[in-house]
């Protein structure tokens, strides 16, 4: 269990103010200056062997990809990019970080923007986000009013800007690229790749897209050092994560825990357990909706983090951990998922913008037991067909809910369509 | 090039350019990727997924439109995982597709039949109900079924980069989405019917064309288009002798593959109005008649004539036909013939008339200057090179003239000759935009030459072309503009006033002192037949316009589409166009009905085939004989006329109304509906209906 002076988010709960002095109380902006001075590789290789992989779903390690902006400028300016477009359902951690934490995000803004020679910041707040936003607008403010923003950054000499952008709502508009297109005020699609936002972003010029979260725990690895973080978790999963719990547990909660904690034990002991105990849980989504559901002869030794949720065929995503227990329609859970992501199918490309609503109308059919048999293998093969074909990952997130459920509970759905032909016999 | 990149495709190895992408570089090694959304003169989408192919060491199969090549890299288009990958996407596409093709108007060309024939599966596994789309209003031309729509984009890049009217797009998202003019109008564009050849589908089909023929019915003729003097290739699709479409022909260096409107939609103009026999005027009605009965009145008329003959030879008239005619002038012993039937000060040698650059040649230009022209509606395809080549960046144009939107960004610096002087003495800052490109050019248009003092105008704009250093080794940057197909072929052969001939006005004003007392209208429809006073009309015309109902004898001819004829386009480039079908009726070829003529007039052509007819004019005009190639026309030369006072007013348009500029379009019901439907969008929008 983490202990609480590793927490990293130490008002996650809103229990202090959001605000700059609660914020240097905690120890936000402490002397950010005395980073900078070390320089821009120190701060790329700290952040590179404190292990942290992105925490926005794809976890990718974050000091490599910050290494890959340009060493040198030429001429354009570089971009970072905050993806604060968090819509992935089951997950709600940046919110909270927007809510309680906007110094911790704000402080890596400027930490990792200087580490990528990028004078300019923006993040972009999912459209729901409204009070979010206000918050955050606000810690912006009294950033600049205290010199941490601007032209001297913290007294630092790196001349800093943030700017905070309203999205519209879309869920592509959290894969990166498409962001970028929304940012620069196109329709929200993604960019084909290559080439990558590192050569050509924003307005065409070196970007690196973040999540809050990776951001946002930059400061505090810087600080106390890659050693401190890395020594946290497991080899390859290094470090502390929030969890969001919810569903069928009875304290739905985010939790800051360490990585690797067993599934069993972070529901137990942060969420108070599964609804009417560890036997009545039927499956958890480990990772947001677009990871593959794991039954429970899997939670019950499954540990949460990138690998070991790698091995068990599913992923950590964004750590929003949803648990059902037996009361429910697993079919009709998925089938609310594949409709999902037929409604949030930018319709760019061909897979994906068919695909995602055949899926829909098949699970649709299968929840309701109208369907073949032979159906739930088509439905499969149409999952494979998508996966892998598409220009971004929301074809691999809508086919992976799918193929987890045909996977686990093939029985489950067999015995529905059995039921239904019976009743429809007897009538 | 010691850095070309050496690529494997399915065992057979390929050196390219460093850059290539993956599916260019599987053409190259003869290999056949299918696709729908890649289109080489647009952008890249990727977002059909037709093109995936194996890459080794790539984790997921490739999008090969959009991947460039890396060096040794290998490439698979036939392993198990790249044919489920193309069977997987065309099940995809077919899911929602109808499956209508007995009632669609692609049957027959269509890609997605194509590919779903060489890379799908025979059988649908789909079960639910396939999607419908609402129709979208996209004007006269452009016919839409959107349900078949395979939401492909090449209609919305084509709209945004080629044609430069961003009026097409894609609303809602998901299966939701569908493409849509967002103002459910026709496109202000003169090149929207190239959406119909790049919809890869029967989604956007041509509306006038609609169940009217299979393609499979028709018999292609490739020739030359005449509705403007780019010299656009064309198909012309022929079922009997009726013209059933036109379409565009690749040529690089004309019209890469792009079409106007008026050059695609104008055919039923071909099919209306024709004349199909000789008519004479009997008691101020024109009666139909035959062949003898016309040239005997013709005869009599011209030897009780008391004037001289005068002929004017209009806009769609060919090569051959002008010179025939010109070759009977002269046997009549009469200098007054003109070409330049909007009076259009051209002359001099070649140089001075011709697109020196060459249409291709723009896009090596680094600063434009328009003077008098709007190539959007005088030469949409031209425009369009200019557009491309602006897309590219550093490419300052300006413009002197009445400003409109040009579908780039170009600066209208005045309206007038005095601008042109200006730039002459420098006084302008583009002067200095120009003198520092490395290969300026200018366009200089017939709104600038059409009139009285279009001869000083040209001086001018050659002073600013020397000044500018237009003209150097291996570079022309001066070019002249033509609206009319015929223009450069009957300048080439000397349709011109001999000596002490009269030009267009002059001839005019003959015939009103009665110095000239029959006129010979070669297609010449922009005449007003009232300024002729009491002349004796001949029209020699396909289409019973403008010149016909004036006229007093009528002798139909072919119209472009209908003779092997040479059209010789702005650059100088000498085409033959060919028969697609024959002319209707008694109408006969225009050459042949000059060489009858002769014969009745007793000052006999010694031609008696075109053959013949050619051999004496290549004589004569040997580029003519050089088909398809660019001539370089030499140096132009300042012009001996001296540089009369100029007139202060702006530069008038060439044209006024696009759709309806030449005898053809204005029998054209299309080219009616077209204007109209422009008229209709103003009003909607607001706007002036003025701009062009």
């Amino acid at each position: 269990m983490l202990r609480d002076e590793d927490r990293i988010f130490t008002n996650i709960y809103g229990f202090h103010g959001a605000d700059l002095v609660a914020a240097k109380s905690r120890g936000d902006w402490d002397d950010t200056a005395e980073l900078i001075k070390k320089g821009r590789d120190w701060v790329i290789d700290e952040v590179k062997n404190s292990g942290l992989r992105g925490r926005g779903g794809a976890g990718f390690p974050t000091g490599l990809k910050w290494s890959f902006m340009p060493k040198d400028n030429d001429g354009r300016p570089h971009y970072l990019v905050v993806n604060a477009d968090e819509s992935e359902p089951g997950t709600c951690k940046d919110r909270d970080i927007m809510r309680h934490e906007p110094h911790k995000l704000l402080e890596g803004c400027l930490l990792a923007g200087f580490a990528m020679g990028a004078h300019a910041c923006y993040i972009y707040v999912r459209g729901e986000f409204v009070r979010e936003r206000e918050v955050l607008q606000r810690a912006v403010d009294e950033a600049y009013d205290d010199g941490l923003l601007g032209k001297d950054a913290a007294g630092s000499g790196w001349a800093y800007d943030i700017y905070v952008h309203h999205g519209a709502g879309a869920y592509i508009c959290g894969e990166e690229t498409a962001l970028i297109e929304s940012l620069e005020g196109k329709k929200g699609m993604p960019r084909l790749k290559p080439p990558f936002p590192a050569n050509v972003g924003l307005y065409g010029c070196p970007t690196t897209v973040n999540n809050v979260e990776s951001i946002a725990v930059a400061p505090t690895i810087c600080r106390r050092g890659a050693s401190w973080f890395a020594g946290l978790g497991r080899e390859g999963n290094t470090g502390t994560k929030l969890f969001c719990i919810s569903g069928h547990v009875n304290r739905p909660c985010n939790v800051e825990e360490e990585m690797g904690v067993p599934l069993k034990v972070l529901l137990e002991r942060h969420a108070g357990g599964v609804r009417g105990g560890w036997d009545n849980l039927l499956a958890v989504i480990p990772g947001g909706s677009s990871v593959p559901l794991l039954p429970k002869e899997i939670c019950d030794t499954v540990l949460m983090d990138f690998d070991s949720l790698k091995d068990a065929q599913s992923g950590l995503g964004t750590a929003g951990v949803i648990v059902m227990d037996k009361s429910t329609d697993i079919i009709k859970a998925i089938a609310r998922i594949s409709h999902f992501y037929k409604h949030e199918s930018c319709g760019q490309c061909t897979p994906c913008r068919e695909g995602t609503g055949w899926m829909w109308r098949v699970m649709e059919r299968l929840a309701a037991g109208r369907a073949q048999p032979r159906e739930i293998d088509m439905l499969l093969k149409v999952t494979k067909q998508i996966e892998g074909h598409t220009i971004c990952a929301l074809g691999d997130a809508a086919a992976w809910p799918v193929q987890g459920l045909i996977r686990h509970f093939r029985p489950v759905i067999e015995a529905r369509l059995e039921q239904r032909q019976t009743a429809e016999a007897a009538e | 090039m010691s850095d070309r990149v050496n690529v494997t495709v399915d065992g057979i190895a390929v050196e390219v350019e460093p850059g290539t992408t993956i599916l260019q570089a599987c053409e190259e090694a003869g290999v056949e990727i299918p696709r729908f959304c890649y289109h080489e003169r647009l952008s890249v989408a990727g977002n059909c997924r037709m093109c995936l192919v194996e890459v080794e060491k790539a984790p997921k199969p490739v999008a090969s439109c959009a991947m460039p090549v890396a060096p040794d890299m290998v490439v698979n288009t036939q392993s198990d995982s790249v044919k489920s990958a193309r069977e997987g996407v065309m099940e995809f596409l077919l899911i929602n597709h109808p499956l209508d093709c007995p009632i669609c108007d692609q049957g027959g060309e269509c890609d997605l039949q194509d590919q779903a024939l060489g890379y799908g599966v025979d059988s649908s596994r789909f079960k639910d109900n396939k999607r419908a789309v609402e129709e979208k209003e996209m004007g006269p031309l452009v016919k839409t079924v959107m349900t078949r729509c395979i939401h492909c984009t090449r209609c919305v890049r084509f709209a945004t980069e080629v044609a430069g009217v961003p009026e097409i797009g894609a609303i809602g998202r998901g299966e939701d989405m569908e493409i849509t003019t967002y103002l459910e109008a026709s496109l202000e564009s003169e090149m929207s019917g190239n959406v119909i050849d790049l919809c890869p589908v029967g989604a956007l089909t041509s509306k006038p064309y609609a169940f009217t023929a299979r393609p499979w019915e028709l018999r292609k003729t490739e020739t030359i288009d005449a509705m403007d003097a780019v010299g656009s290739n064309i198909r012309v699709d022929v079922r009997g002798r009726e013209v059933m479409r036109i379409l565009p022909r690749d040529n690089e260096a004309i019209n890469e593959e792009w079409l106007s409107d008026k050059s695609r939609f104008v055919w039923d103009g071909l099919n209306t109005q024709r004349l199909d026999r000789p008519y004479l005027r009997v008691d101020d009605k024109l009666q139909a008649t035959d062949w003898p009965n016309a040239f005997d009145a013709i005869v009599a008329r011209i030897e009780a004539g008391s004037g001289q003959v005068a002929a004017l030879a209009g806009d769609l008239v060919c090569t051959e036909g002008q010179f025939a005619l010109k070759s009977l002038m002269e046997k009549l012993g009469s200098p007054h013939l003109d070409c330049r039937q909007d009076g259009a000060k051209l002359s001099g040698p070649r140089a001075n008339y011709l697109f020196n650059t060459g249409i291709a040649g723009i896009e090596d230009a680094d600063a434009l200057l328009l003077i008098g022209t709007n190539p959007r509606l005088e030469a949409a395809v031209l425009n369009a090179r200019i557009r491309k080549r602006w897309m590219a960046g550093d490419f300052p144009i300006a413009a002197i003239g009445q400003p409109t939107d040009l579908t780039y960004d170009a600066e209208f610096i005045g309206a007038g000759p005095q601008t042109l002087a200006e730039l002459v003495e420098g006084r302008h800052g583009f002067a200095d935009v120009l003198s520092k490109a490395e290969r300026p050019m200018l366009i200089l248009g017939q709104g600038a030459l059409a009139r009285s003092d279009g001869a000083g105008i040209f001086a001018q704009a050659l002073a600013l072309a020397d000044k500018t250093n237009m003209i150097l080794e291996g570079w022309n940057g001066f070019n002249v503009l033509h609206t009319a197909a015929g223009r450069v072929g009957g300048m080439d052969v000397g349709f011109l006033p001999g000596e002490g001939g009269r030009d267009r006005n002059g001839i005019i004003e003959g015939c009103k002192s009665g110095d000239i007392s029959t006129v010979i209208l070669y297609g010449a429809d922009e005449i007003d037949r009232a300024e002729l006073g009491g002349a004796f009309v001949i029209y020699v015309g396909s289409h019973g316009d403008r010149g016909a109902h004036g006229a007093d004898v009528i002798l139909p001819a072919a119209a472009y589409t209908e003779k092997q004829a040479i059209f010789v386009n702005t650059e100088g480039r000498a085409q033959m166009s060919e028969r697609a079908a024959f002319p209707p009726g008694d109408a006969r070829e225009d050459w042949k009905i000059f060489r009858a003529l002769s014969d009745h007039l007793g000052a006999t052509l010694e031609f008696d085939t075109v053959d013949a007819l050619r051999a004496v004019m290549f004589e004569l005009t040997p580029h003519l004989a050089r088909l398809d190639e660019l001539v370089s026309a030499g140096e132009p030369e300042k012009p001996v006329a001296n540089v009369t006072e100029l007139d202060a007013a702006a530069f008038a348009p060439a044209l006024t109304d696009y759709y309806f500029t030449n005898p053809i379009a204005r029998a054209s019901a299309t080219m009616a509906a077209c204007a109209e439907a422009k008229r209709e969008r103003a009003k909607a929008i607001g706007g002036t209906g003025t701009d062009g």
